[in-house]
């Protein structure tokens, strides 16, 4: 569907032999990874494993050490988050990064805002922005008024807001950066139907969460790192939370 | 300025009724109201053309620089300089039209003078990093010496052979309407429509509630502040244009602590100094309340001494009253 290119390759995002040291400190080690279409990557790790790291790597915020990247098939190297997205990389922040005092639909559109006018004089096509966030709401599978104040919004709600931002510009990947930790059970279940959505759209999506339940029921396949270092990377079929919780401690060395 | 008009810009989806209840703008104006109402009844004076005319006037100043002081505050920022702004403006103009040029140029070299100055707050906050409140706070102190330094210190009450029409422009008035008051309600509604219906003025309220999330989604936030703060130096140069036509005269004491009743009146009419929210219609509102209740102790007979302890409590209460509101908000 949107952003895939015809005939392309599957794998969608590349990773080679990606390091990242900040002085003496070595935040990845050597790490490859391939995400593919259509697929959702559980992304693990305990606290300064280096997933922080290594979204922000793809997310054109840090520049690697060593390693090549390549986005279907195309060898790039992002100086700045913009570069990034204008690759189709896509990314909804911890904190989703919302103007609680904006409606929905602006919130989806700020920084892009609809307008119309003549020439200088433009004036926010409010009716436009709500009928396109509507759109993009139903599209999600999500119960969220384009109208409303993000600040009267559910964990889910926002959280639908925060991806359907990412949809205005057909990303092929979309990060996702811990989107089930500051919510509700009932709304967690809203996010990962959100994140099926994403999938059935043939998007790639990269899941980094510290919740083992959410990975599990939404992922495809699993990665973990440890200390910087891929020490896992198999089809959630072929794992289960024991395994992966005992190569994130260092419990299991490598799997 | 009525409800209808805020109502216009506000343009909100759910009822009238609770959306005004949800204001504390609509409170504030209540307030005046009432005090208005209490006036007529309590004396024969308030409710006199001259006294109405003269009231009208008198805030007109303040509420046309807290219509820059609130696009400041909702954007998360404070502007304490305005006063010096002012001076600097007056100044300008003073000395321009006292060295024989015409209005139009004095008016426009006193504008071009406090947008400089807006210009250099912004650049010091948005990329310098300064916090708003020290740039500004150096500014009220730097841009006041240099109206002393440009005027000499001394009055200026000469402005050559343009003086009538500045002094017609401050002073006069148009259809019963005192001049100043006239510009108060055009550049109320320009600056409304800007907020609600512009790039710009959501962007505005955008910086104020998340200034990351901002920034994260490609808003050029640093060149947006710098329009902010010469916008708020803009309404601080018109009032100083005005003030000096009204005055007949300009010293360098012109402003002074001016700020204060710039930020109590946006504050008064709603805008949060935490940022992200305040409305055209309370900042002029907040403005009239305070003109009216210097004017009501005045006509009662109190002590003016009085004054400041009642716009205090205006300010302390309005703050409360949408604490109490807030709270309530968290608790549905």
């Amino acid at each position: 569907m949107d952003g895939l290119e015809t005939g392309g390759a599957m794998e969608v995002l590349q990773l080679e032999g990606i390091s990242k040291n900040f002085g003496a400190i070595q935040a990845l080690d050597d790490v490859s990874l391939v995400i593919n279409a259509g697929e959702v990557l559980g992304l693990m790790g305990d606290n300064g494993a280096g997933k922080s790291t290594l979204v922000k790597i793809i997310a054109g915020n840090f520049k690697p050490s060593k390693g090549t990247m390549r986005i279907a098939g195309k060898e790039v190297s992002f100086h700045r988050p913009l570069d990034a997205r204008s690759n189709g990389v896509e990314i909804v922040y911890q904190d989703l990064a919302l103007c609680d005092n904006l409606s929905a639909s602006v919130n989806v559109f700020l920084g892009r805002e609809l307008t119309k006018g003549f020439g200088p004089f433009r004036i926010m096509d409010y009716a436009a922005m709500n009928a396109k966030a509507s759109e993009l709401f139903k599209e999600l599978k999500s119960e969220t008024r384009a109208r409303d104040l993000v600040r009267v919004m559910s964990g889910g709600q926002r959280q639908a807001v925060a991806i359907a931002r990412t949809r205005l510009s057909k990303p092929r990947i979309v990060l996702m950066d811990e989107p089930t930790a500051a919510i509700s059970v009932r709304q967690v279940a809203e996010v990962l139907n959100l994140i099926r959505e994403l999938k059935r759209q043939n998007l790639a999506v990269v899941l980094i969460s510290h919740r083992m339940p959410d990975v599990f029921s939404v992922a495809d396949r699993i990665a973990v790192l440890r200390r910087g270092r891929k020490v896992a990377d198999k089809p959630v079929a072929s794992t289960s939370p024991q395994e992966i919780t005992g190569l994130i401690t260092g419990a299991i060395e490598f799997a | 300025m009525t409800t209808s008009l805020d109502e216009a810009i506000n343009h909100q989806t759910f009822s009238v009724r609770t959306w005004l209840l949800a204001r504390p703008a609509f409170w504030v104006f209540l307030a005046a109201v009432f005090a208005c109402i209490a006036m007529i009844m309590l004396t024969d004076t308030f409710a006199t053309p001259q006294n109405l005319f003269n009231v009208t006037r008198n805030f007109a100043f303040v509420a046309i620089i807290a219509l820059g002081m609130t696009v400041v505050i909702i954007s998360g920022g404070i502007d304490l300089s305005v006063g010096s702004t002012l001076c600097i403006s007056a100044m300008v103009l003073a000395i321009a039209m006292n060295a024989g040029y015409g209005l139009f140029l004095g008016a426009g070299a006193a504008l071009l003078a406090s947008l400089l100055v807006g210009a250099i707050n912004g650049y010091l906050i948005a990329y310098v990093r300064i916090p708003p409140f020290v740039a500004t706070l150096g500014m009220l102190s730097v841009a006041r010496s240099a109206a002393m330094v440009l005027s000499n210190n001394r009055m200026i009450y000469q402005f050559g052979p343009d003086e009538k029409n500045l002094f017609a422009l401050g002073g006069g008035s148009s259809f019963g309407i005192a001049n100043p008051v006239i510009i108060l309600v055009l550049m109320a509604i320009a600056t409304g429509l800007a907020l609600k219906w512009t790039r710009w003025g959501t962007r505005v309220f955008a910086i104020g509630s998340n200034e990351r999330a901002a920034v994260l989604t490609g808003v050029p936030v640093r060149r947006l502040k710098v329009t902010v703060y010469m916008f708020s130096s803009f309404t601080a140069g018109v009032a100083g244009v005005l003030e000096a036509g009204w005055l007949g005269g300009v010293t360098t004491n012109l402003g002074q602590s001016m700020e204060l009743s710039v930020i109590a009146a946006t504050v008064i009419g709603g805008a949060n100094l935490m940022g992200g929210s305040g409305t055209i219609f309370g900042a002029v509102v907040g403005a009239a309340l305070i003109e009216i209740i210097r004017n009501s102790l005045t006509l009662l007979g109190i002590s003016s001494f009085w004054q400041g302890a009642f716009v205090g409590c205006f300010i302390i209460l309005a703050v409360a009253f949408d604490r109490v509101r807030a709270n309530r908000e968290i608790q549905e």
